[in-house]
């Protein structure tokens, strides 16, 4: 890795406390909101942390999401994007209209009304685990036992992909989020979950059942590889993601009792409590990351064509431009227009599937153990700062 | 007010249906925002002005009446 440029900041990964952005977010985002940030391979580009430019980034199609074009602030991150090529159908690093095309092909399934319709599985998977959780006794690791297989199981039959396989396609989304992992493992992970899931796609059309996998397969709008790649990118998308906030989610209801008793006990403050535990915690704590396309003039900055931004959703959703008491978590504030999900045509596609995870699994886990703690000190719940995707590695509770 | 809706730009995020049920629903087919009711009573505007606000592709424009 190269020596910082004299002058310019680095990307801060490591958060100090484990509900709080790092720290030296805070007065940039104070002071220079859009800043001229140093990348690990020598490129001079920027960091933006305030709401606003945040926002005005993400839904600005003079912004590109290529992997081609884009300089990462990390550094194994940036190896990864000079090797990897992006598989065909993964629309989440492409622009329109190829984005375009793929979306359109799944928004149907991931509609407010379709996610209202699973509800009542979702109930139905949250209470079997629970269930388990009882039999078993605590202390018990909850990552393992609830935050996990819940949305693992969901998109799992959503897709469906057999949830028997699950420690192969936990174990390699693992690798490929990790941000210390070498390119060479992440590129192992990606070829074997790859591999895996064209052996899947190719039996649903031999064997076709009620799953999204089998609809795009007998659509016949999309070729193998397609399937393949957009399978790849809804799997990994969907459990780590829902995964994360219930567990880092629940941790910080432990350390603040009074909003968990309103979260446990209050039915109307639930979707409330969601999106505002979605702002407190943003879970995705690297990038995203565009590359301007053309000169663009940002707030009185100019990004010259080619210059990568990196954009901060923990630093923008703590703006006390647009939240109030923004370092607080506060269950009962409407926190909507966070940017947790993201903002623009990439935002996230399953989003409404998240939020119904949440919705039905948070108050479920605090009404069946209203007795729920921490089984060790907080301060040795190991967190994931080295993870694309921020939250605890485990979480060992009791009741 | 009266609601105009882009199904062209829209990328079916859901957004506007999980804000305002009674004015903006989802094609079954592709996600994309569908107008229960494009000139909604002064009670929801309020309401709609915020799921305007909120849409992530700026599918959704609001003109007065």
């Amino acid at each position: 890795m190269r020596e910082a440029m004299p002058g310019l900041v680095t990307y801060p990964i490591v958060r100090e406390r484990p509900f709080d952005p790092p720290d030296e977010l805070r007065p940039l985002r104070a002071e220079a909101p859009i800043c001229r940030m140093a990348y690990p391979d020598g490129h001079e580009g920027w960091l933006v942390t305030g709401y606003a430019a945040v926002r005005a980034v993400l839904a600005d199609p003079r912004f590109s999401t290529r992997p081609e074009l884009l300089h990462s602030p990390i550094p194994q991150r940036m190896a990864q994007f000079k090797m990897l090529p992006v598989p065909p159908g993964f629309f989440l690093r492409m622009d329109p209209p190829a984005h375009t095309r793929y979306r359109r092909l799944l928004t149907g399934q991931f509609t407010v009304r379709r996610m209202r319709q699973l509800e009542p599985r979702i109930e139905e998977i949250t209470n079997g685990r629970l269930d388990a959780m009882e039999r078993a006794g605590g202390p018990i690791d909850l990552v393992q036992s609830f935050s996990l297989p819940i949305p693992s199981l969901v998109i799992c039959e959503l897709l469906g992909v057999p949830y028997d396989d699950r420690v192969r396609f936990q174990r390699d989304s693992a690798v490929m989020l990790n941000l210390e992992s070498t390119p060479d493992q992440v590129m192992s992970a990606m070829t074997d979950l790859l591999t895996y899931l064209r052996d899947l796609v190719r039996r649903k059309r031999v064997e076709p059942a009620d799953d999204l996998l089998s609809g795009l397969v007998s659509g016949g709008e999309l070729t193998e590889e397609e399937i393949t790649g957009m399978a790849l990118l809804l799997l990994i998308a969907g459990h780590e993601t829902t995964a994360n906030m219930l567990a880092l989610g629940t941790f910080a209801l432990l350390r603040n009792p009074a909003q968990l008793a309103a979260v446990r006990d209050d039915p109307a403050v639930v979707e409330d409590a969601v999106e505002e535990l979605l702002r407190y915690l943003t879970i995705i704590h690297i990038g995203p990351v565009r590359t301007a396309l053309e000169d663009v003039e940002l707030d009185g900055h100019l990004i010259r064509a080619g210059e990568s931004v990196t954009l901060s959703l923990p630093a923008a959703n703590r703006d006390p431009e647009r939240f109030a008491d923004a370092e607080d978590l506060d269950v009962t504030r409407s926190a909507h227009g966070h940017l947790t999900f993201g903002h623009g045509i990439h935002q996230c596609l399953g989003q409404q599937l998240a939020r119904t995870e949440m919705r039905v699994a948070y108050p479920a886990l605090l009404r069946r153990f209203p007795g729920l703690r921490l089984a060790v000190p907080a301060e040795e719940v190991p967190m994931r700062s080295n993870m694309s995707i921020y939250g605890v590695h485990r979480l060992p509770v009791t009741w | 007010m009266k609601i105009h809706a882009d199904t062209g730009r829209c990328v079916g995020a859901g957004m506007c249906a999980l804000s305002v049920p009674e004015v903006f629903d989802q094609s079954e087919d592709d996600g994309t925002v569908v107008l229960l009711d494009p000139e909604p009573p002064g009670s929801r505007e309020a309401a709609v002005r915020r799921a305007v606000q909120l849409c992530p592709s700026g599918a959704l424009s609001i003109s007065e009446t």
